[in-house]
């Protein structure tokens, strides 16, 4: 739930409606502390491994973990399938964060007498607690696996953040592995296993930005999606590739916006060892696809699902990397170039967005594609398995707006994050963690004046999974 | 004067219980209370040009092995109770996959071995997401819980003979060797592990233990100590230290091990291998095998302790 609700806050916040912005940094960390996919004691419990074994710091992966979700959730040693394990056992584990946080607006709207209003800082602190995700996944069989994932909302509101079953080692071959259904796409820097957790820094940015009045809500990087996808591997996993294809729906369900459109997500990387500092692994990836810019109506401007018409094209294609500067400090490096087509640009396609819901058909004059470029580094210094502390600093800058007026940096964005992550136990059958984070988030022009919007988050609460 | 007799009399006799039991008490009472913690052994290990220590060894041991084979290397994580079979005790330094003959400690290069190939049919994972670097360090952190390995030295590389082709003669005499042998004793007249002893057995830590199951091996089937047939015929000649698995070297020569080899694969039905190919070659019939002529002139039967039938099925 989260990043769907993320996309659409932003998308929201972006078009400046000031009850939106009110509420922003709240609901955005009640959501963001919901992280589906991400770590699974169920599995530790399996085959007796401590959460270290396959976590850098849970839930990322390291390259051991990163194996054995490539191996289809299988260690590969014979003892796999689910005849070998107690029949009591259930693949079945929980996730929950209770938290305090401060959250800081620095321009929100605000009335300040009859008919007039002004922009004012708001402050909110108090305690909460994130959503629900209830994680299912294993073998069905030797070499046929699935991952479930059910996962609320603070408020208890579920949807299907992962449903796929997947076919391992065809061929008996670790290069033809098949998933089907909806699952996250396969960036190995993965969003879904962040160590961040506060409301303006617990995403990654560039896994779901949208230039300001663009219409592209179709295909992001960070939201699971519906599809299918090949995946291959050598028998280290030193060398990963895959390929999916997948309706642009941004793994929704029964909707028809994103029906009769698809879009394809491509990703290798290459892992070589660098002698005593370690495993680095280098990759690159390229999400392109279309959809539909407009839809046939009924009762008044209602479109149709499945009516949309009008495709056009939107891509993102990046480098990724993880750097380890030995068995303590880590680097993940993660690049974008993103581009929508000038119909996107020009508000088309966004069917739900009132503010933004172009529908006349007509390409304005001077529309073109708007562009941008972006990176984030994220560091992670692992004093011990137990301990890690954290950082990251993104940027995104617009490198050319759908309109040769717009300011040439509204929309441009900026995050930090530092936080530290402290589990006081270790064992193979419950992670639980002290989190404390602190962020900020600056987009320039987003403020309802036009000036730059900023936000911080601080938090400090217990991540579990059991 | 009896009465002060028998007062150093019955002394003398206290005395002497006592001095026993304190005697008796001295050696028996463990040394309680807290010990200093032991200082790290400065242990390093040897793979080809990468040299491995101990002490960054240590945190990667911490997360990934320590669950299982437990801070202390001795075999008792939090996981052990779970697991079966049961994790390696590094502290008493026996290991089952060395190349080095049985009872002595296997090189570095075992070791790191192990650690990449994984133990299939067990909880230990294939480790080869390491580094070179990392898993050396691992070696040396695993040397240094027991005192073996600064007083004694692996033992020596056993050498591996260029296998012989697979003929169906090499098979029958591999044959005849699993009986002679009494391998079907443990591992079943057809390799299925169902031997009349494979429920009796159990390991050097009074562990049950299964003898291998060769009628499930398919292509991608390993071995505990490797998937070659190099890697088999070292299983015979180091044997399986700490199992009830026994080391041949002394008992078969080279060649005879190859017969075996080449007789085991075939009890992998399922496996596509040279030597099935020849066995199918010959309508899945092993001949009964006959001692050469100039090695022995009688024709050699049967053994007399022969298993109801095994192979070639």
């Amino acid at each position: 739930m989260r990043v769907w609700a993320q996309s659409r806050l932003v998308q929201k916040l972006l078009r400046g409606t000031s009850a939106t912005i009110a509420v922003f940094t709240l609901v955005l960390f009640v959501a963001s502390t919901s992280q589906p996919a991400s770590a699974f004691p169920a599995f530790a419990r399996k085959y007796g491994l401590r959460c270290s074994a396959c976590h850098e710091s849970w839930p990322m992966l390291n390259y051991f973990g990163q194996k054995f979700k490539d191996n289809g959730y299988q260690l590969m040693n014979d003892r796999d399938a689910p005849i070998w394990q107690n029949p009591g056992y259930w693949p079945v584990a929980f996730r929950f964060t209770p938290f305090w946080s401060r959250e800081s607006t620095n321009k929100v709207q605000v009335d300040t007498g009859e008919g007039t209003s002004g922009l004012q800082r708001i402050t909110t602190t108090g305690f909460n607690y994130g959503g629900l995700d209830i994680l299912s996944g294993g073998t069905l069989e030797k070499n046929i696996s699935f991952l479930f994932v059910p996962s609320s909302d603070e408020l208890g509101a579920f949807h299907f953040e992962s449903a796929n079953v997947r076919f391992n080692n065809l061929l008996h071959s670790p290069w033809l592995n098949v998933k089907v259904g909806k699952f996250e796409l396969d960036s190995f820097i993965s969003e879904k296993r962040t160590l961040t957790l506060s409301g303006a820094g617990g995403g990654y940015q560039l896994f779901h930005f949208v230039p300001v009045g663009d219409g592209n809500i179709f295909a992001q990087l960070g939201d699971n999606q519906l599809g299918v996808e090949w995946m291959g591997h050598s028998m280290d996993d030193r060398t990963r590739i895959s390929a999916a294809v997948f309706s642009s729906t941004d793994g929704n369900p029964d909707v028809g916006y994103g029906q009769n459109s698809y879009s394809a997500f491509f990703a290798a990387s290459h892992a070589f060892s660098a002698g005593k500092l370690g495993v680095q692994r280098i990759g690159g990836y390229a999400l392109i696809g279309q959809a539909a810019t407009s839809f046939l109506t009924q009762n008044g401007g209602d479109p149709i699902p499945g009516s949309g018409t009008g495709n056009k094209s939107f891509s993102r294609v990046g480098f990724e990397a993880l750097f380890y500067l030995g068995p303590k400090l880590d680097v993940q490096v993660f690049t974008q170039h993103g581009s929508d087509n000038a119909w996107f640009g020009a508000c088309y396609g966004d069917v739900f967005d009132t503010g933004c819901n172009n529908t006349d058909g007509v390409l304005p004059d001077g529309a073109r594609n708007p562009t941008w470029n972006g990176a984030f580094v994220e560091t992670h210094f692992v004093w011990n398995p137990q301990f890690t502390i954290i950082q990251r600093s993104e940027w995104v800058r617009m490198s050319q707006q759908a309109f040769a007026d717009t300011p040439s940096n509204l929309g441009n964005i900026d995050t930090y994050v530092f936080g530290y992550r402290y589990n006081p136990f270790m064992t193979s059958r419950a992670g639980f963690a002290f989190h404390n984070e602190f962020s900020w988030f600056r987009q320039r022009g987003g403020a309802p004046d036009g000036t730059d919007l900023s936000t911080n988050s601080l938090m400090a609460g217990f991540d579990f999974v059991f | 004067m009896r009465v002060i007799q028998s007062v150093y009399g019955f002394a003398g006799v206290l005395g002497l219980i006592l001095a026993g039991g304190f005697t008796v008490s001295a050696q028996d009472v463990p040394d309680v209370g807290p010990h200093p913690p032991q200082p790290m052994r400065a242990m390093e290990s040897h793979i080809g040009n990468v040299t491995g220590h101990a002490k960054d060894g240590k945190m990667n041991f911490r997360r990934y092995c320590a669950g299982c084979h437990g801070d202390l290397g001795d075999g008792n994580g939090e996981n052990a109770q779970w697991i079966d079979p049961k994790p390696r005790d590094f502290t008493i330094a026996t290991f089952k996959c060395r190349s080095t003959p049985t009872g002595t400690l296997p090189t570095d290069q075992d070791l790191y071995n192990s650690i990449g190939r994984g133990f299939t049919n067990s909880n230990m994972p294939i480790w080869n997401t390491f580094s070179p670097q990392q898993r050396a360090d691992l070696v040396a952190y695993i040397k240094t819980f027991s005192a073996r390995w600064e007083k004694e030295k692996a033992g020596d590389v056993i050498k591996i003979p260029p296998e012989p082709p697979v003929t169906l003669e090499s098979i029958a005499h591999g044959k005849a060797l699993f009986t002679k042998l009494e391998c079907w004793k443990c591992h079943g007249p057809q390799g299925k592990g169902d031997g009349p002893s494979a429920s009796t057995l159990t390991d050097s830590k009074d562990q049950p233990i299964r003898p291998y199951n060769f009628a499930d091996g398919r292509d991608d089937s390993r071995f505990k100590c490797g998937s070659t047939n190099q890697d088999i015929y070292k299983i015979f000649m180091t044997g399986v230290d700490g199992t009830p698995m026994p080391s041949f070297a002394d008992v078969i020569q080279p060649n005879d091990a190859w017969d075996l080899v080449h007789f085991l694969r075939t009890l992998q039905i399922h496996r596509h291998s040279k030597e099935n190919e020849v066995l199918a070659a010959a309508h899945g019939v092993i001949p009964p095998y006959v001692e050469k002529q100039e090695n022995n002139p009688a024709p050699a039967a049967q053994p007399e302790n022969k298993p109801p039938s095994s192979g070639g099925h």
